[in-house]
């Protein structure tokens, strides 16, 4: 079994409709150690992508990740833009004008995501960002698919290493972002962009279940 | 949430078009992608300056487009920084031919987008520097953190840089003296209120009647310390000391102090401010020459004030004094 384009549509769609159901939490996450908006941002982003998504459904995978990266990139603002936008158009070039794709070629595009948030956020674990979410997610993924599991279920373990590692950001004090300027003070909070990556993740694990 | 608002999503849309009513004589106003360009742009000749950042901030930074100063800004969402494709349509608009400055204030979403822009506007052969402003002492700047922010200088900068280039300095000659400026002024700002972002629609944090919040950047941002509310001249003491002591700015020094309201302080206030940290200033031997006191970089309604001061020598002076008509900023004019 394989990932179709069809399978991708829906993800991006499901994941909209996340973010509609969690934009004042995401928010709120955000108002205890950054600035409130973070869930206001993904929302007005993903509006957007919703809009724009009809003039590529008949396009490939590539195009429609790519698609979804430029409209989060002009539409997001603040630091969440540019990272979300750069996961999006890093994943769509990686897989590329694929109308399905395997769970190799997801992992593919994953690492490259992240190697992208890397580049340009100059973070690294545990600075109580999105990749103490993303490098989790990505390292379960890689064990599953060494284990040869179901593209279900290895995502299913990917999005729970997510899970896992955004909870494990409450602790720690923040050393990117706006919550660095709390200093100590952002400890014992769980960080907003590890939260909506796990989303991200999560939804993915959900809408691709039967893959 | 009580607001002079129609619906918290158009508010950054229907300011820009009574900009748009108010000014025609300064500004032109773009949309889709949003931004504001000087209405004689482009200047042919003359080094473009182009900033930006979250709304919410007002006048800064399109009330500081016109002559003298900024030749376009960028209005992002409130307290959310522009996108790359409004910095990167803003730098083709008003680019001169003598190339074009970026000014962006040291904050996560601010660099990377500018940053994407700049990358773009190079692409299409228009020759971009930038640079960053990160002036606010209340953040330690180490590894650990995104650095300091760039808060009060920034509208300092923006004037004599913007009059700097408008004379007819290079871009390499602009954005030298920008860095320099930034290396010689400092800032720190205190909270009596927090404020409210229109779409979030309760307030960014919770500061209780009797208490202060110092240190606080200008996003709603909580500071560095919660402590109890104290009076004006000692309020003014807990700027103007680690401002003082982080340069540090010493006898002999002739400095512009600036005493801005973060929106919602009065200028009845804002002048309390003003005398004692002269006192305390002119104790030490630091000659305020210059002053700059009112709302120029502020968090919506929030009250507070935070103290800039930058070491002056005489082209700054000179650069300074330099007219400059913006609908934020005017004189010699």
């Amino acid at each position: 079994m394989a990932i179709s384009r069809d399978d991708v549509l829906n993800w991006v769609r499901d994941y909209a409709q996340v973010i509609e159901d969690n934009h004042e939490m995401l928010t709120d996450l955000d108002r205890e150690i950054g600035d409130a908006d973070h869930g206001a941002n993904m929302r007005r982003g993903f509006k957007a992508v919703m809009e724009k998504l009809p003039s590529v459904e008949d396009k490939d995978i590539g195009t429609i990740l790519k698609t979804v990266g430029m409209t989060l990139l002009s539409k997001v603002g603040g630091a969440g833009g540019p990272l979300y936008s750069t996961v999006f158009m890093k994943a769509g070039m990686t897989i590329g004008a694929k109308m399905e794709m395997e769970l190799s070629d997801w992992e593919k595009a994953l690492e490259t995501g992240i190697a992208g948030v890397v580049a340009l956020g100059k973070a690294q674990l545990n600075d109580k960002t999105m990749l103490d979410a993303l490098y989790p997610a990505l390292d379960a993924l890689k064990v599953a698919v060494t284990d040869g599991a179901t593209i279900g279920d290895a995502l299913k373990r990917s999005a729970e290493a997510a899970h896992q590692g955004m909870l494990a950001t409450i602790p720690l004090v923040a050393r990117k972002g706006r919550a660095s300027y709390l200093g100590e003070r952002s400890a014992g909070h769980q960080d907003p962009g590890a939260t909506s990556t796990t989303l991200l993740l999560e939804s993915a694990a959900r809408v691709w279940a039967g893959c | 949430m009580k607001k002079l608002i129609n619906k918290p999503e158009d508010v950054v849309k229907e300011e820009l078009k009574g900009i748009e009513l108010a000014h025609p004589d300064l500004v032109k106003v773009y949309y889709d992608p949003d931004f504001i360009a000087r209405a004689d742009a482009p200047v042919q000749g003359k080094v473009a300056l182009v900033s930006g950042g979250g709304s919410g901030h007002e006048p800064m930074h399109g009330g500081f487009v016109g002559k003298g100063m900024l030749d376009a800004a960028c209005p992002g969402a409130v307290f959310t920084s522009p996108t790359p494709d409004q910095m990167l349509e803003a730098t083709k608009a008003v680019n001169g031919g003598a190339g074009v400055l970026h000014i962006v204030k040291n904050y996560t979403g601010d660099v990377m987008n500018f940053e994407m822009a700049a990358d773009l506007a190079r692409g299409e052969g228009i020759e971009v520097e930038s640079v960053i402003v990160d002036d606010d002492v209340a953040v330690e700047d180490s590894t650990w953190t995104a650095g300091r922010r760039g808060v009060g200088l920034t509208v300092l900068m923006e004037k004599i840089v913007g009059a700097a280039a408008e004379e007819g300095r290079s871009l390499k000659e602009c954005a030298e003296l920008a860095r320099k400026i930034n290396g010689q002024g400092r800032s720190m700002g205190m909270a009596l209120t927090s404020c409210t972002v229109p779409h979030v629609g309760k307030p960014s944090f919770d500061l209780p009647e009797d208490e202060m919040e110092i240190g606080i950047g200008i996003h709603g941002e909580p500071g560095r310390h919660r402590i109890p509310l104290e009076p004006a001249d000692k309020i003014t003491e807990m700027l103007v000391e680690p401002v003082v002591s982080d340069l540090p700015f010493k006898e002999g020094d002739e400095v512009l102090l600036f005493v801005n309201s973060m929106g919602g302080t009065p200028l009845i206030e804002l002048y309390i401010v003003y005398a004692k940290a002269v006192e305390l200033l002119e104790a030490k031997g630091i000659k305020v020459v210059r002053h700059l006191i009112g709302p120029y970089i502020t968090s919506l309604e929030m009250a507070g004030t935070s103290i800039t001061l930058l070491k002056m020598d005489e082209d700054m002076l000179k650069l300074w004094d330099a007219p400059v008509k913006t609908a934020g900023m005017r004189w010699g004019i």
